[in-house]
């Protein structure tokens, strides 16, 4: 049992001081706050045109668009766009090697940094797009452009669930990156070619209902639906029922995968380690 | 005059440096081009669903997007010292050595760094409006490519305006201000799409407080010989362009107001 625990206790420190440390860029994170309600809210006035004309079905309601973009805002933080930066500079000075002696295993250090360093620059921006769109825009009379409550405490449920099991997917693709950037000795490739993929396949830029539908079922399989798309319907209840469930254990299975594939990675990684600098 | 020689100079210089690598030069560009089209691909993908915006095709939409990405392109990669200003000349007390020089400071930033990388997103506009000009049939006469030209000339002095006005506020925090980016990028993202379909409050600010909509919408209007359906004659969408640059001449001062506060951090 302690042998468990023991690491358990090192992982969850590291998680707790970055964690921590983050939360210190205050300003940082108010002046992004600002920055993401206005393109919230150029967003939602684009696909309110879009609407104006639309006569069909859409695999979206509006309101249900609505939802996903102030989602979208409110955690574009979570995004995996490049590696850590503290993983970067270690590469680039050449310290990545001390992380060799630790007396822990690296992914999962690795992996606790990275939860830390998502979560804690998620939180405050999400809380502040909350109380702006779920309670200012509906006092201001403006409800309809705000963000409405899930349709059932059910809903609710799921997407917390959601957005713990996003974090954590997160954390996985985060790791194949920083991954890359250990490979490469540089960010700007890996870093380019993540915040595209990452932006075009969750589905913060589009929501994926609305790609063509022949591309639908690949969109939803992939496993960056899980870092917005999924958990996003769920929250307005445009996923739900077994849906929902299948929805979230994909991401599961994700995740498992993408950390197996990082930790095989990893062993072969630092094995071979190449180190610059002296 | 001499300035203006001496600004090609800071150019060729980092032109030069840049040019190094020639073959993983060209490699970054094309594959930034290629991967910041995600946006356009964006674009494309909800057209292809709603069909049309406001009764606005896709192929006009497109030509509103290649448009003011072009003009900001450049201005992005022209303009990087007052990008970083905040950070790298005013936290660190480099600003000094700007004004000891016999030369204005705007020059001396302006020949700061040229990211010719950020050049990317002009080469990808000016593919999409080529190939959108042949869809919209657009009028080839001199007239209408003239005003294309002052029309993008224009978003990149408002753009350089607005970049500049940024750097100035950093005399006072010293940090850049990421708020910017709500006009700089935000202000790109709002005009990939014509004016008529925001919300009034919305284009208003457009016109009126950062004039945006000068340098985008009603010379492109005009462009794509379309009847604007907000109402403005047609005299005004041919010399609207020039509000970009009686928007950066205000930046200018409000720069020199600017200077006037600034106190060294000593560094």
């Amino acid at each position: 049992m302690a042998a468990i625990a023991g690491p358990l206790r090192s992982y969850r420190s590291v998680f707790a001081a970055r964690f921590m440390l983050m939360l210190q860029y205050r300003a940082a994170a108010v002046a992004g706050f600002v920055t993401q309600c206005w393109w919230g809210i150029i967003k939602v006035m684009v696909f309110a045109a879009f609407f104006h004309g639309a006569t069909a079905r859409q695999p979206l309601s509006f309101p249900q668009t609505v939802a996903y973009v102030w989602l979208g805002q409110a955690f574009l933080m979570l995004m995996p766009w490049w590696g850590d930066p503290e993983i970067t500079e270690m590469v680039r000075s050449g310290n990545v090697s001390y992380e060799r002696l630790r007396p822990l295993d690296t992914y999962f250090f690795w992996y606790a940094r990275a939860l830390a360093w998502i979560s804690a620059r998620m939180v405050p921006r999400a809380a502040m797009m909350f109380a702006f769109v779920a309670l200012l825009l509906p006092l201001l009379g403006l409800g309809q452009w705000g963000l409405a409550p899930p349709p059932s405490p059910r809903a609710a449920a799921l997407f917390v669930a959601g957005m713990v099991m996003a974090v954590l997917l997160s954390g996985a693709v985060l790791m194949l990156i920083n991954l890359l950037v250990v490979v490469l000795i540089s960010d700007r490739g890996p870093s380019l070619l993540a915040t595209q993929t990452v932006t075009l396949l969750s589905g913060i830029l589009v929501p994926l209902p609305f790609f063509p539908g022949w591309m639908r079922s690949f969109l939803f399989l992939q496993p960056c639906a899980g870092l917005a798309d999924i958990p996003f319907r769920i929250y307005s209840g445009n996923l739900a029922g077994g849906l929902a469930l299948a929805g979230l254990l994909l991401m599961l299975v994700w995740i498992i995968a993408l950390i197996a594939i990082g930790r095989r990675l990893m062993e072969r990684v630092m094995s071979r380690l190449e180190v610059q600098g002296g | 005059m001499n300035g203006i020689r001496l600004y090609w100079r800071f150019l060729a210089a980092s032109v030069r440096a840049q040019m190094q690598f020639p073959g993983s030069f060209l490699m970054l560009l094309i594959s930034q081009a290629l991967a910041s089209s995600a946006e356009f691909v964006g674009i494309w993908a909800l057209f292809r669903h709603f069909g049309q915006i406001k009764g606005w095709t896709f192929a006009e939409v497109a030509v509103f997007y290649a448009v003011i990405n072009m003009s900001f392109s450049i201005t992005e990669v022209t303009a990087r010292g007052f990008d970083i200003f905040g950070p790298q000349f005013v936290k660190t007390g480099n600003f000094d050595r700007l004004l000891l020089r016999p030369r204005s400071t705007p020059l001396q930033l302006l020949g700061h760094e040229c990211r010719l990388t950020r050049f990317d997103r002009f080469v990808q506009g000016a593919v999409v409006l080529v190939v959108a000009a042949h869809f919209v049939h657009l009028d080839l006469s001199i007239a209408t490519l003239t005003l294309l030209l002052a029309t993008i000339a224009g978003g990149v002095a408002l753009f350089a305006g607005i970049m500049i006005l940024q750097a100035t506020l950093s005399f006072w925090t010293i940090e850049s201000l990421e708020v910017a980016n709500t006009l700089t990028y935000g202000g790109v993202e709002a005009s990939q799409y014509p004016l008529d379909i925001y919300v009034r409050w919305f284009r208003q600010f457009l016109i009126f407080v950062v004039p945006l909509a000068c340098v985008g919408y009603f010379p492109v209007v005009r462009i794509l010989g379309r009847h604007d359906s907000l109402g403005a004659p047609a005299w005004l969408s041919s010399v609207s362009p020039l509000m970009g640059f009686l928007f950066l001449a205000v930046a200018l001062r409000v720069w020199r107001m600017g200077i006037r506060h600034y106190r060294s951090t000593g560094s």
